[in-house]
């Protein structure tokens, strides 16, 4: 017993030095894969209220994570989660993320809403919102086949005002109706 | 930054060099040599899936052999929502195993497993015996049935449901709670911790008094606590049971359960204080699973095993990782979230010491979420690293807290959080 106590304790100390001396620092991998727990594999997500953050733009990411951080973006779980991490691991995240592939949702959505935000898109979000949701305008988020359960939760936000929206996405929002914008909703989430 | 090969395989336990072998064929038995490039997974549950799936992601050269008693894995996570009556079956809580093998290769192996010979490298199965180069054991919790008097392993359970590993224990605290008669007492028994899932218990009085509240009129539920409070989400909980269960829940801290009577339904505090109830949910003291202790990996408290927090090697034998509830992983709780995490770092690690890459320092995430009510959920999450001065891990300061308060929207997340974790141990 006690040699077997005597082995343990040496066995520790030998491995415990060896390995925190060589490990390198976490990869982008291995800060991104913790995410996936929530977010699903390589950031594809299966859960219709928990944002795909595959094939999302780095600024995106970055942008989202410090509003996190800072508390200027209201969130559940993420303002606490973005406390644990440094600005070069939102740029290693957000590069890790922006190079999955964009996860296709297969979720049921209205055709004719589909159809009102196609003809509205262009117009009234299109300047930020590019290539149909697909690409952002700098720090704009993609939303093209983004959950339309999650789009609708961060778009009631933005209307209640807990959410603060860029001031020229305001002047283009503010004056729409609810219906226009779940329409337009429908149809960024409808985009493959 | 590469990393010289001798301290690798000090560090490692010799595997490395092994992978520069010529790769053997194994045809269809796991009885023969590996080649070198063999991980063999024990456990199909938060951790052991995730480990299996993630070193075939990482090098699809690296055979990969999870062994799992059942068919199937029914998760802890949410079962007391099924409990408290919000689920008709346990369905969306439980997943197969086949698009492992479809989509990554993963070889499955339905057996029991009956020893580890570490100095051979072989896990021995209902099966045969099956080789390897390294190994991952996850194999969750086991009781300490031993320290509570009159308790038999075996019959106890049937009549008194622990309900602390999902399946037909689930199903049987249900059963007895449908049974029950309006105006009953449900007694529940909450060990010591550390024990898996540490909001659990809490979760659990929860939902059961929903169930009352709804079905049983003038029913109560005593919750005796071994522990000197709650034990997660303290502050959370009890507003949510003052808000919804005034009057049904009776909880009581510092009352350690030493003794059970199956026959009379009763419970004792301490060798003197009997607590009769209609319903006896008794959760026992907890340690890792059994074929982890039978292996001899626990360490000086003999209930859990002391493991490198880069590598999550055992620190007591060489090439036997352990991941999930069995392993001691510092400052992280016993969760599936933990567990999903653990076996991500483990199989990154794994995979790059196979390849005579230098290892990479471990970062994870810990997120529990707990129902309240049909509606409201809270949460606790944290962000955790290793500490290289402590050689442990830590949470990363700041990034660790719960809900501010009890939230619907929460419980929206909670319900995606389930899909999208059973949706990457399934496919
Ligand atoms: C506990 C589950 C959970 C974990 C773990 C988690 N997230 Fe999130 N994430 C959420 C939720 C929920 C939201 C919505 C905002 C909120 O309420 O916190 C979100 C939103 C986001 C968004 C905004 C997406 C958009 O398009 O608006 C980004 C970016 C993000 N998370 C990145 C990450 C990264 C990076 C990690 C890993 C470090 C991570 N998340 C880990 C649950 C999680
Ligand atoms: C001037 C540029 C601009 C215009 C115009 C604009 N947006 Fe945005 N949008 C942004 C930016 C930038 C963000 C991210 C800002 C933040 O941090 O909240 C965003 C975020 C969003 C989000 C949240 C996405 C997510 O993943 O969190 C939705 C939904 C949205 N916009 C909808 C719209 C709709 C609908 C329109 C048209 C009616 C529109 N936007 C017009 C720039 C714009």
């Amino acid at each position: 017993m006690t040699m077997k106590w005597r082995g343990w304790a040496l066995a520790t100390g030998v491995l415990a030095i060896s390995a925190m001396a060589q490990a390198a620092p976490p990869t982008a991998a291995m800060l991104s894969n913790a995410c996936a727990g929530c977010h699903g594999t390589n950031g594809g997500s299966a859960g219709p209220s928990m944002p795909s953050l595959a094939g999302q733009s780095k600024e995106a990411i970055v942008d989202a994570m410090k509003k996190f951080k800072s508390g200027a973006r209201p969130a559940t779980v993420m303002g606490r989660l973005a406390k644990g991490f440094s600005d070069a691991d939102f740029v290693a995240m957000g590069e890790y993320f922006s190079k999955q592939k964009l996860h296709p949702t297969n979720q049921s959505l209205d055709a004719a809403k589909i159809a009102k935000g196609a003809s509205l898109q262009e117009a009234n979000c299109g300047r930020c919102h590019i290539e149909d949701g697909k690409e952002g305008k700098d720090d704009t988020p993609a939303m093209a086949s983004q959950w339309l359960p999650y789009l609708q939760i961060q778009m009631a936000d933005y209307l209640s005002g807990k959410r603060k929206m860029p001031e020229k996405m305001e002047e283009k929002v503010k004056p729409m109706s609810k219906q226009d914008l779940d329409a337009l909703l429908h149809f960024y989430a409808s985009v493959k | 930054m590469t990393l010289d090969r001798r301290n690798f395989i000090k560090l490692l336990g010799g595997a490395s060099s092994l992978a520069l072998a010529a790769c053997a064929g194994t045809g269809g038995s796991f009885s023969g040599p590996t080649g070198g490039r063999r991980v063999v997974v024990v456990g199909g549950g938060y951790g052991g899936t995730i480990a299996a799936k993630y070193i075939r992601m990482m090098d699809s050269s690296i055979e990969v052999v999870l062994i799992e008693r059942n068919d199937h894995f029914v998760s802890c996570p949410f079962s007391n929502l099924y409990i408290g009556g919000l689920m008709k079956d346990l369905s969306p809580l439980t997943i197969k195993y086949d698009k492992l093998t479809a989509n990554h290769g993963v070889k499955v192996l339905q057996a029991e497993v009956t020893g580890i010979d570490a100095a051979k490298k072989v896990v021995m199965t209902s099966s045969g015996e099956v080789t390897y180069d390294r190994l991952v054991l996850s194999p969750g919790i086991d009781f300490r049935t031993e320290e509570i008097k009159g308790y038999d392993a075996k019959s106890t359970p049937e009549t008194i449901p622990h309900a602390w590993k999902a399946g037909p224990q689930t199903v049987l605290l249900r059963k007895q709670l449908e049974a029950m008669p309006a105006g009953g007492t449900v007694v529940l028994s909450i060990p010591l911790a550390p024990f898996r899932c540490p909001p659990g218990p809490y979760e659990r009085t929860s939902m059961i008094a929903m169930f009352l509240k709804q079905h049983k009129p003038k029913s109560k539920i005593i919750v005796l606590d071994a522990n000197p409070d709650i034990v997660s989400k303290a502050g959370l909980f009890k507003k949510g049971w003052k808000k919804h269960y005034e009057g049904i829940i009776d909880y009581r801290p510092a009352k350690k359960v030493t003794e059970v009577n199956a026959g009379n339904k009763t419970v004792v505090i301490e060798g003197i204080e009997d607590v009769k109830g209609d319903v006896i949910n008794l959760i026992p003291p907890q340690r890792a699973g059994q074929i982890a202790v039978a292996a001899g990996l626990v360490g000086p408290d003999k209930n859990w095993c002391p493991v490198n927090p880069t590598t999550f090697e055992s620190t007591i034998h060489k090439s036997i990782h352990v991941i999930g509830d069995a392993c001691v992983a510092g400052a992280m709780p016993k969760s599936g979230y933990s567990a999903n995490s653990e076996a991500k770092a483990c199989a990154t690690n794994i995979v790059n010491a196979m390849n005579g890459k230098e290892l990479i320092d471990f970062s994870g995430i810990n997120t529990c979420y707990s129902f309240l009510s049909a509606k409201e959920a809270v949460e606790v999450t944290g962000v955790y690293k290793v500490d290289k001065a402590k050689n442990a891990i830590i949470a990363v300061p700041g990034s660790v807290g719960v809900s501010p308060d009890l939230s619907e929207i929460e419980a929206i997340y909670a319900e995606s959080w389930l899909k999208n974790i059973l949706t990457e141990m399934s496919t």
